[in-house]
């Protein structure tokens, strides 16, 4: 073995992966926040076009994005392989008594909230992004553009027009919640980030990040479905 | 005072285990868990049963061999206490008392709450010591630490190698353990030269023996009878790449 997918293959080095894709999986999400509060503007869905046209037209932007899905795969079956060898590690007889003060619910799940994400995720990239990418979407015109743009504002509407999914979506954004609640510190202890004048902050800013994402993804659906209907 | 105990009993590492319960009628308030259990090992052996196997050798909190989980927590209910120095004052009349053995795959059960922790042996084989010649014992102050060096080194190197963290994580981890060793002599000038090798051989270990990767829960330093820092973890996490991407053997 190189000394690189040494690197790769230990104990330490996969948890790097975990880390590092999930601080750019972070990233993302607040992009893609700001994105999404296009839809707030009660212009039937302009604003919200025009950001899609040009999110999936940018050559740049498009070389990240597909980083991105790769970065999701990678972090979701390195997740999921790290937590089935630990199970193995934690071997086949639990304890009869459980004390589960001494951690926090949220780190103690990661696992599960992953699974979540990732079953979400594949029903959210169903909804919209399969039907943009396949085209099958309307014309829409658009201030922005001399040519017409594909109206993802449709099927986002109708989405969020539907109660079930509406609470669907709000539930999976509490559960994304809970894994950024653990994962902002627990990323930067990974990378090796601990430092007594610090540490405070990065827990804040954690924790703020965690319940910002939370309540900013589920703000959109709430409100479009309550007030923009 | 009057105890019921639950306690697990196992004949050997193949051997199924279940628990058994136990009645101590008269406990002295003074003393320490481990006294307790020599209390009811003389209940047990006048009777003819076989008595308890539990692990100690210091008796005061240094030797690490106490190991036992006490109530679902490792050396019990006390912060920074090991079972030995845990005393039954802590404890009310009529209580009951769950004590089972460390779990963790690559802490095999050898008999009762004795468990096979070599495991730990073999990680500080591996690279946890200065193995250069440093010649005579220096006198003291002529190799300069830095006070706050120092201080950081010694509280690594107060790690008693019990396993604690280990059966205290949902992961059964042992880079709290690995980490405080691996600290201990990275902050120190002696340990300089082997610093690379140390920390790359000795995650090495760690990682064949079996144990179960950091996932940050921390709840080994919620539990560690020493109160070893998860910043150690955090330290090793640096020491381990920059080492795997700078060392030039291998
Ligand atoms: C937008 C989506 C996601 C974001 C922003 C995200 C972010 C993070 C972050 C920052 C961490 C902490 C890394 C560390 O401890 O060093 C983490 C850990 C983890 N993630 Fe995700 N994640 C996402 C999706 C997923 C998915 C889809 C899965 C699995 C199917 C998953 C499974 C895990 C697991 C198991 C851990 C714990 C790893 C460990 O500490 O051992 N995550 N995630
Ligand atoms: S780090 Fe703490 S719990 Fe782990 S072996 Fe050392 S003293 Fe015991
Ligand atoms: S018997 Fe030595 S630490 Fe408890």
């Amino acid at each position: 073995m190189s000394w690189f997918t040494k690197f790769l293959s230990s104990s330490i080095g996969q948890k790097w992966i975990m880390a590092l894709t999930g601080l750019f999986l972070m990233l993302f999400l607040v992009i893609h926040l700001i994105g999404n509060l296009q839809l707030l503007k009660d212009d039937g869905g302009e604003a919200f076009n025009t950001y899609a046209f040009f999110m999936t037209h940018n050559p740049l932007i498009k070389f990240v994005s597909i980083s991105l899905y790769l970065f999701i795969l990678w972090h979701a079956i390195q997740g999921i392989r790290l937590w089935r060898s630990n199970q193995a590690a934690r071997g086949s007889r639990g304890y009869a008594v459980n004390y589960a003060r001494s951690s926090e619910v949220s780190s103690r799940n990661m696992a599960w909230f992953g699974i979540v994400i990732f079953v979400f995720l594949l029903l959210h990239l169903y909804q919209f992004w399969l039907k943009m990418k396949l085209g099958v979407l309307p014309p829409a015109e658009v201030a922005a553009y001399d040519h017409p743009v594909q109206n993802l504002y449709l099927p986002v509407k109708e989405a969020f027009s539907n109660i079930y999914y509406v609470l669907f979506y709000v539930v999976s954004m509490v559960v994304v919640g809970f894994h950024l609640w653990h994962g902002f510190w627990s990323s930067f202890q990974t990378v090796g980030i601990n430092h007594p004048r610090y540490n405070g902050l990065i827990k804040s800013v954690g924790y703020a990040y965690a319940v910002l994402m939370a309540v900013g993804f589920s703000f959109i659906p709430v409100y479009m479905y309550f007030v923009q209907q | 005072m009057k105890l019921n105990l639950k306690i697990w009993r196992q004949g050997g590492n193949y051997k199924n285990g279940q628990f058994v319960q136990y009645e101590l009628p008269n406990v002295n308030p003074h003393m320490s868990f481990l006294e307790m259990l020599d209390v009811l090992n003389e209940q047990l052996v006048s009777k003819r049963e076989e008595p308890v196997a539990f692990e100690h050798d210091c008796r005061e909190g240094i030797c690490g061999t106490c190991s036992m989980v006490i109530d679902g927590r490792p050396h019990g209910p006390m912060k920074g206490t090991t079972t030995c120095q845990l005393h039954m004052r802590h404890y009310n009349d009529g209580d009951t008392i769950v004590i089972e053995p460390f779990r963790a795959k690559a802490f095999p059960v050898i008999k009762d709450l004795v468990v096979d922790r070599s495991a730990f042996d073999r990680i500080i084989q591996s690279g946890g010591y200065v193995s250069v010649n440093t010649g005579q014992a220096q006198d003291a102050n002529s190799i300069p630490v830095e006070k706050d060096q120092a201080g950081r080194s010694f509280d690594a190197a107060a790690c008693i190698g019990c396993g604690a963290c280990v059966a205290a994580c949902p992961n059964a981890s042992a880079m709290l353990f690995t980490s405080a060793k691996v600290s201990h002599l990275a902050l120190l000038p002696q340990g300089q030269v082997e610093r690379k090798r140390r920390v790359l051989k000795m995650v090495a270990q760690m990682d064949k023996e079996g144990f179960g990767q950091c996932s940050n829960v921390k709840a080994c330093e919620a539990e560690c009878p020493k109160e070893i820092s998860v910043s150690n973890i955090a330290r090793m996490n640096r020491e381990y790449a920059s080492a795997a991407f700078t060392n030039e053997s291998n």
